[in-house]
């Protein structure tokens, strides 16, 4: 499983933004977790809660919130919208497997419902964002 | 507070900090032989004993698979993903994944597609990896530049007039980035031209030799045991050796 890879992502980008911006603690993250790569959503928590802040104290004891965002397609050829459910997905548990690693893969096995076009958006729901660090810093009183 | 943080560009250099030495392979353009040179570098460089990554960066068109014979395999997960290893290659490639599925991307998909790379392959300890760079000096190519630490480019040309220009283009745009080059490499040279090595004099950077055209490598492509007999194979000896 590479969620525990995405979580140490997260981890990192989290401590360098609240260095940046003068934190000395990070009190809470928010991080959205997209719909199309299928990540494993409890080893992705467990990794984010349990595993990785224990490595820096200046996270040990925030507070994680996952949320999900459904998946957006927007076609390049015809315009329309459409969900993650409506794409006429080829390749079976390859494509899905494939779309876990790379979700950028969806542009191999799906195509747009109205027009059978791969050339489209991903305008939502991609992966792993980073949504939100509180933190405070000494300074704070 | 902060908002909206793309964490994946974060873990990219440790990633990579196993990794001695970084080699872009590029020949700015299509068909000069990048992808036949970067891998069968790669396989000179195994079987001198150097621990060597090759990292196929043509997502629309991977191809060093193709060179070396290896099949679609799905990596292995394990707190990311692990390269294959094949005649003694760590190697990934979107064509692992994909199959033989056409992957349409545009520009900032491709970007995507890069950074989730780099952000969970698990390279390890590697003396040189080679990154085959897709044709162009396009999103994947300035993304490479952005995103990799401590890259050095090796740039592949030919005596060919519109091949020269390319080249040109390339490597002035790479010196003006400030990217090490560490030299210029002359593919399928037919006859001897000199146009190459003065292209490598007119930017400072070392000529690093002629492959000769070689009728015979379409046939062994696929095929490691006949492409180590092959002229590539045998020309790129001293490349290795300086690499290694």
């Amino acid at each position: 499983m590479h969620e525990l890879a995405l979580a140490d992502a997260v981890i990192k980008a989290a401590l360098r933004a609240a260095d940046e911006a003068g934190m000395d603690r990070i009190d809470k993250l928010v991080v959205k977790v997209g719909e199309l790569q299928q990540i494993e959503k409890d080893l992705f928590e467990f990794s984010l809660t349990s595993v990785l802040p224990t490595q820096d104290e200046r996270i040990a004891d925030a507070e994680f919130e996952v949320t999900e965002e459904r998946v957006r397609f927007g076609c390049k050829a015809c315009g329309h919208e459409y969900a993650k459910d409506e794409a006429a997905l080829d390749g079976g548990g390859d494509a899905d497997e494939a779309i876990h690693f790379i979700p950028e893969l969806s542009h191999a096995f799906a195509r747009c419902p109205s027009c059978g076009s791969p050339d489209f958006e991903i305008l939502a729901g991609r992966g792993i964002t980073l949504e939100r660090i509180e933190g405070s810093s000494a300074d704070d009183g | 507070m902060v908002e909206s943080i793309d964490p994946r560009p974060f873990t990219i250099e440790e990633r990579l900090a196993g990794v001695q030495r970084l080699v872009g392979v590029t020949g700015s353009k299509g068909g000069i032989g990048k992808s036949v040179v970067a891998a069968t570098l790669a396989l000179a460089l195994a079987d001198r004993g150097v621990k060597v990554g090759l990292f196929d960066l043509d997502f629309t068109s991977p191809s060093d698979h193709v060179v070396l014979g290896i099949d679609r395999r799905f990596p292995e997960e394990e707190f990311g993903v692990d390269p294959h290893v094949v005649h003694g290659i760590h190697m990934m490639s979107v064509a692992f994944f994909a199959g033989d599925a056409a992957v349409p991307l545009r520009g900032a998909a491709t970007t995507s597609a890069l950074l989730e790379l780099l952000a969970i392959t698990r390279w390890g300890d590697l003396e040189v990896l080679l990154l085959d760079m897709p044709p162009g000096l396009g999103d994947t190519s300035l993304d490479v530049i952005n995103l990799v630490p401590r890259l050095q480019f090796l740039l592949i040309g030919n005596g060919s007039r519109v091949v020269v220009e390319s080249v040109r283009r390339a490597a002035g745009l790479l010196s003006e980035l400030n990217v090490p080059l560490i030299g210029l490499l002359e593919n399928m040279r037919r006859s001897q031209t000199g146009v190459v090595r003065s292209l490598a004099q007119e930017f400072g950077m070392p000529y690093l030799g002629a492959i000769p055209f070689d009728s015979d490598l379409e046939a062994a492509l696929g095929n490691v045991g006949r492409l180590r007999r092959t002229a590539v194979y045998g020309a790129l000896g001293e490349l290795a050796e300086s690499l290694s």
